[in-house]
């Protein structure tokens, strides 16, 4: 094992790990503000790789691509928040979880019928292709280097428009205390429509920079809703920042576990062995991570108390 | 719409009858929704094809969907032996919902055709005179790839499956044939969609080729991000993840790679020529190797049907067993196991105008049978 492969690996980690916080940036807000369980925010994420997979097909253009993957994202996610989530926010959680899992499955079966069954093709476009050699000899693919560069960009946005911006105060207003915000004069129902569609439209775009290099497909949302939930839960249900560390986190233990594992233990068992149970426990890591930080923080990394 | 009519008019032209006995009525379990659905859909149009093409009206189909969940096909296969009373069953997609379909099938003395799954211990163990497999064992294409493997001369291959059953067969296939060194051995997540940290590996391990199997959209997301790596290795694999519904997604990425069927749309014989037609005319798309296997199913249990009535069973088997259909393989026979003995050929990735097929560029294995024969005592 060389240093270049793990300095590799590492990268790899990064890529999954920033795509990871596009996702569970807007559950957590979601859920922070609006105390809202969103199953259906997987559904958001193929919406948007099918927008641009329908997108680049017609225009041509990535970036129209991705342009649509956003406004199709956000789209659906003030339609959902309009026509079914706003009647639900003074309800259950269990009602709330039964109905976006209704959501699941009118979005699938209806991605299905417009676009058929099987999987849709877009790929990057030329000037995203190939690989670049970064400093020490390290060849690595130029778009996941792109999606790292994006995804931190987008972090960076978020986090300015949280703690400099007027939308972001009242944004922080609401998850304190909801019925206080409203007492003074701010619309909280166009608030939660725009936390609602901004969620979205994050989704929408990690779907449609992820379908690039991954298959378009009904139901490729749920394995990242289920990932997305794990890090919120790591970071603290409501916490941008802890979404963050907890994305990156979730990143680099799943993608080291499944590198890693297997050479730690080919040092103790034989080999085949090691491979199989090196390879049954690096699929459990993340939840193991997860199961530790909630043994020392019930809360989370950054949870309120 | 076509086949819900034909359907239709099978089952009132023996409801107007009233004569049941001869007819057949075949329960079809397979996957029409959910990410595994293009496998079923497939399937479904073939056999439905070929039903609808032998004139027959005294063939019922009931299809119903498993959503690619064992306990859903445990339950549907129930209602369909006991308030259907279906004489056939056939349709599953899935390896480890067939594990938990067939043995409960069979047991209660009803006709499995497999048009796809084929467990190992189907194959050996718990093989059974009621279950013939029409597709393959499922080890059969990876042994293809790996004496390709040797046949193209690679001598130190890299390879990796998902971490389950049929994953595991998969390698030991593999390795069954090849006779080169292992660069490195990976069992990956059962539908992992990101493999940069395999393909890493892939690039220091020194391998001179690459073998893996990942079926549906884990191939896809394999074979793309494997042509943006820069990794530049021959790929070898089962045609699974470079059949017709795949291709289109995968795009160029797939171009020129080399991969094991049993069957191909260039096949030269007139029934699969018909085939290949009659299917484009009827749904608009070109067959895959899963709805060639649907139809060679159908047209088995219809060259049964015309040798013998399914309720003298012993007959009905004996008339499976010959296999005396056309196949759109050509040559195709039953071993002892009741698995197929059948050339495998390696197919290469190419472009027709604008789709994406494949073209045959050799045998693999001639007359391939497959290597449970000793451990299945029927």
């Amino acid at each position: 094992m060389s240093l270049i492969l793990l300095v590799e690996q590492t990268l790899n980690g990064l890529q999954f790990g920033v795509m990871l916080f596009l996702m569970a940036a807007g559950l957590t807000l979601v859920f922070g503000v609006m105390g809202l369980i969103n199953l259906a925010h997987g559904s958001l994420y193929m919406i948007g790789a099918f927008a641009a997979a329908a997108m680049a097909q017609a225009s041509g253009s990535f970036l129209l691509a991705l342009a649509a993957s956003l406004v199709c994202a956000a789209f659906a996610g003030v339609l959902i928040e309009v026509l079914v989530i706003r009647r639900l926010y003074d309800r259950d959680h269990l009602d709330q979880v039964l109905a976006t899992f209704a959501l699941i499955l009118i979005f699938s079966e209806g991605t299905r019928w417009l676009f058929g069954s099987f999987p849709l093709f877009l790929d990057k476009p030329e000037w995203l292709s190939g690989t670049v050699i970064l400093p020490f000899g390290i060849e690595y693919s130029l778009y996941r280097l792109a999606i790292i560069l994006v995804g931190l960009a987008v972090a960076a946005g978020l986090f300015w428009m949280i703690a400099r911006t007027r939308v972001g105060i009242r944004i922080r207003a609401g998850e304190n205390d909801r019925e206080m915000i409203a007492a003074l004069g701010v619309n909280i129902s166009r608030l939660y429509t725009f936390v609602f569609a901004l969620g979205a439209a994050l989704a929408g775009f990690a779907g449609a920079l992820v379908g690039t290099i991954q298959s378009v497909q009904v139901g490729m949302g749920e394995p990242v809703l289920i990932l997305a939930f794990v890090v919120i839960v790591i970071g603290g249900i409501g916490s941008i920042k802890g979404a963050f560390i907890g994305a990156l986190l979730v990143g680099l233990t799943e993608t080291l576990g499944r590198f890693l594992l297997p050479e730690a233990f080919a040092l103790v068992f034989d080999p085949a062995t090691a491979r199989s149970v090196g390879a049954s426990l690096a699929s459990m890591s993340i939840y193991i991570l997860m199961a530790g930080v909630l043994i020392f923080r019930p809360k989370g990394l950054f949870g309120s108390a | 719409m076509k086949l819900k009519s034909i359907i239709l008019a099978a089952t009132m032209a023996t409801a107007a009858t009233g004569v049941t006995a001869e007819g057949v009525k075949v329960g079809m379990i397979t996957t029409l929704s959910g990410g595994g659905a293009g496998l079923g859909i497939d399937v479904r149009d073939g056999f439905m094809l070929a039903v609808a093409q032998s004139g027959r009206d005294d063939i019922e189909v009931v299809i119903e969907d498993d959503q690619r969940k064992p306990d859903v096909a445990v339950q549907l296969s129930d209602k369909m032996i006991q308030s259907e009373k279906v004489d056939i069953l056939t349709g599953i997609i899935w390896s480890n919902l067939a594990m938990a379909v067939v043995p409960g099938a069979v047991a209660q003395g009803k006709i499995y055709l497999s048009p796809n799954a084929g467990p190992s211990a189907l194959a050996g163990q718990a093989c059974h005179q009621n279950y013939f497999n029409v597709a393959w064992q499922n080890d059969n294409l990876h042994e293809a790839a790996g004496a390709y493997a040797n046949d193209a001369g690679h001598t130190n291959s890299f390879i990796l499956a998902p971490n389950y059953p049929a994953g595991k067969d998969a390698l030991t296939g593999f390795k069954r044939f090849f006779e080169g060194d292992l660069a490195g051995e990976i069992y990956t997540k059962l539908g992992q969609t990101d493999y940069a940290a395999e393909i890493a590996q892939i690039r220091a391990s020194g391998a001179d080729s690459v073998f893996f199997f990942l079926p549906g959209g884990m191939g896809i997301s394999f074979l793309k991000q494997y042509a943006d790596s820069g990794v530049d290795l021959p790929v070898v694999g089962p045609a699974f993840s470079f059949d017709q519904g795949i291709l289109q997604a995968v795009g160029d990425a797939a171009l020129g790679v080399k991969n094991t069927s049993q069957w191909s749309k260039d096949i030269d014989n007139a029934t699969n020529k018909a085939f290949v037609e009659s299917f484009q005319d009827e749904y608009g798309r070109l067959p895959s190797l899963y709805a060639s296997q649907g139809f060679d199913t159908a047209n088995l249990m219809i060259s049964a049907m015309e040798k013998a009535d399914i309720s003298d069973q012993e007959a009905f088997r004996a008339a499976l067993k010959e296999a005396d259909f056309s196949s759109t393989r050509g040559d195709f026979a039953f071993a002892a196991n009741n698995h197929p003995v059948q050339d495998i050929y390696v197919r290469e990735v190419i472009k027709e105008g604008d789709v994406y097929t494949n073209k045959i560029i050799g045998v693999a294995l001639e007359d391939r049978s497959n290597a449970f024969l000793d451990a299945c005592k029927m």
